[in-house]
């Protein structure tokens, strides 16, 4: 097996006795984007839980490497603690002179000191961005991290995540309901459907190329 | 009105229906006036029992407090995020939030004998389902996703209890210890009533045999006086600073 890839196999996967997924197998390459896209409550959600080892409760095996970092829907940051702290007690060997370097470089130099609950929505997914990213992660998952944003606040998003991406080239795994995010992002782009939903056959293709979207 | 004054005017009020009904009976032996617990209160201050009491009730409490508010907090998270444990746990629970006070302290004389060890015991019996059953609800709301988000950055540990779990803890935490403060005060004074040869609880125990109301209540109101000011100085400053991030 090659160092470094990441290797999804799930075979199947229920709540209780309704199936959810079903022969879902993928693999990810280190740099590499793979866009799953698929309806909501399709199981999307539940895949990326599955790979990130949230969900253990499914038939199938995953190879995963040990630096990971997630982008949850909502920003998931501990309200109780500065937006520094948030990277800070994360990533404990980080140190605090680089966790402002990446405070500043998601815009967020200024808001160090204040607490999650001050900052605007879009302040807080920058957060989390910066978060995940801070730990140089060899897979990346984000799932849905620009829904509920207003267009420009998402495009600013899309384009800050790029950067981050070309930068510490992890490789990612990427959710979204709309096929103009993957095209943006993804390498490569992995359509889910039906119930118990299942990949879509003959959608694994290199459809889009990141040069293409500049 | 700052809340400083509202609480002074408070007291005052509270003072002042006191010396009204005080006259209104006529009989000191029976209710003395504030003014009259004055003198006893002065006298029993300067002879040093008063202090030497106030002191050994204060180390009873400290310690059930301490105690019961540990074992309490470990059971209740244990039992608020391990469902299977709560099913096992849970009639015990219900049998010890309904014994009695009075029993638990009568059998744990009874069977650890008259002395220090028994009373601490007894009351810290009687604290920990308690706070048990407070920190078990907190501990059944912890938020999922940042569990999950704490399990796939690979948190310690001991930076996930501290930083995550137990901020989201804090109000229940609060509510336990308040209403544990008052509960464990009071169960100690029964304990020393009962069993001890010192203590706030044992000099009422005394003065109620001489039917001294005025010592009764001079003992009685330091110890409530004692209590405000660990709410005032101690409790709520906690609390503001542990609150902080709510209202920034």
């Amino acid at each position: 097996m090659e160092t470094g890839v990441i290797c999804v196999s799930v075979k199947s996967k229920a709540f209780g006795k309704t199936p959810i997924l079903k022969d879902v197998a993928f693999r990810i390459k280190p740099g590499e984007c793979l866009a799953i896209l698929g309806k909501s409550g399709v199981g999307k959600s539940t895949l990326l839980r599955i790979v990130a080892g949230i969900d253990t409760d499914f038939e199938g095996t995953i190879q995963r490497p040990d630096a990971m970092a997630f982008v949850f829907q909502e920003p998931t940051l501990l309200p109780w603690r500065n937006a520094l702290d948030n990277l800070l007690l994360v990533h404990r060997g980080l140190p605090e002179r680089q966790a402002r370097e990446i405070l500043a470089k998601v815009g967020l130099g200024e808001k160090a000191d204040q607490f999650p609950g001050q900052l605007s929505l879009g302040q807080q997914r920058r957060l989390s961005l910066a978060r995940a990213f801070a730990g140089n992660p060899e897979l990346l998952i984000l799932d849905e991290p620009f829904v509920s944003l207003d267009e420009k606040t998402a495009a600013e998003m899309v384009a800050l995540t790029r950067k981050l991406m070309t930068e510490i080239a992890p490789a990612t795994l990427f959710v979204t309901h709309e096929r103009e995010e993957a095209r943006q992002l993804a390498d490569r782009v992995l359509e889910l459907e039906g119930t118990p939903a299942t990949v879509v056959p003959n959608v694994v293709r290199p459809v889009f190329q990141k040069e293409e979207v500049k | 009105m700052a809340p400083s004054v509202v609480r002074g005017l408070s007291l005052i009020a509270f003072l002042v229906l006191w010396t009204v009904l005080a006259r209104a009976n006529g009989d000191p032996t029976v209710l003395p006036s504030p003014l009259d617990l004055v003198r006893p209160f002065v006298e029993e201050m300067s002879s040093g029992e008063l202090l030497y009491h106030l002191g050994v009730t204060v180390l009873r409490v400290a310690a059930a407090f301490g105690l019961a508010m540990s074992i309490g907090l470990v059971l209740g998270l244990l039992m608020g995020t391990r469902p299977a444990l709560d099913r096992w746990l849970d009639p015990w629970l219900v049998v010890f939030l309904n014994l009695p006070a009075l029993v638990l302290i009568v059998l744990c004389y009874l069977w650890i004998g008259l002395n220090e060890t028994a009373a601490i015991l007894a009351v810290t019996l009687n604290k920990i389902p308690n706070v048990t059953t407070i920190i078990r609800e907190g501990a059944r709301a912890l938020d999922p996703e940042l569990k999950a988000m704490a399990q796939v950055y690979r948190m310690r540990r001991a930076d996930y209890l501290r930083h995550v779990v137990l901020p989201q803890l804090a109000p229940f935490i609060t509510g336990a210890s308040r209403s544990g403060m008052a509960v464990i005060w009071k169960i100690v004074l029964v304990v020393e009533f009962l069993g001890r040869s010192n203590g706030v609880g044992f000099q009422i125990h005394l003065y109620f045999q001489l039917f001294d109301v005025a010592m009764v209540l001079v003992y009685s109101l330091s110890f409530i006086g004692f209590m405000l000011a660990v709410e005032w100085l101690l409790l709520q400053p906690a609390e503001r600073k542990v609150r902080a991030w709510r209202l920034a």
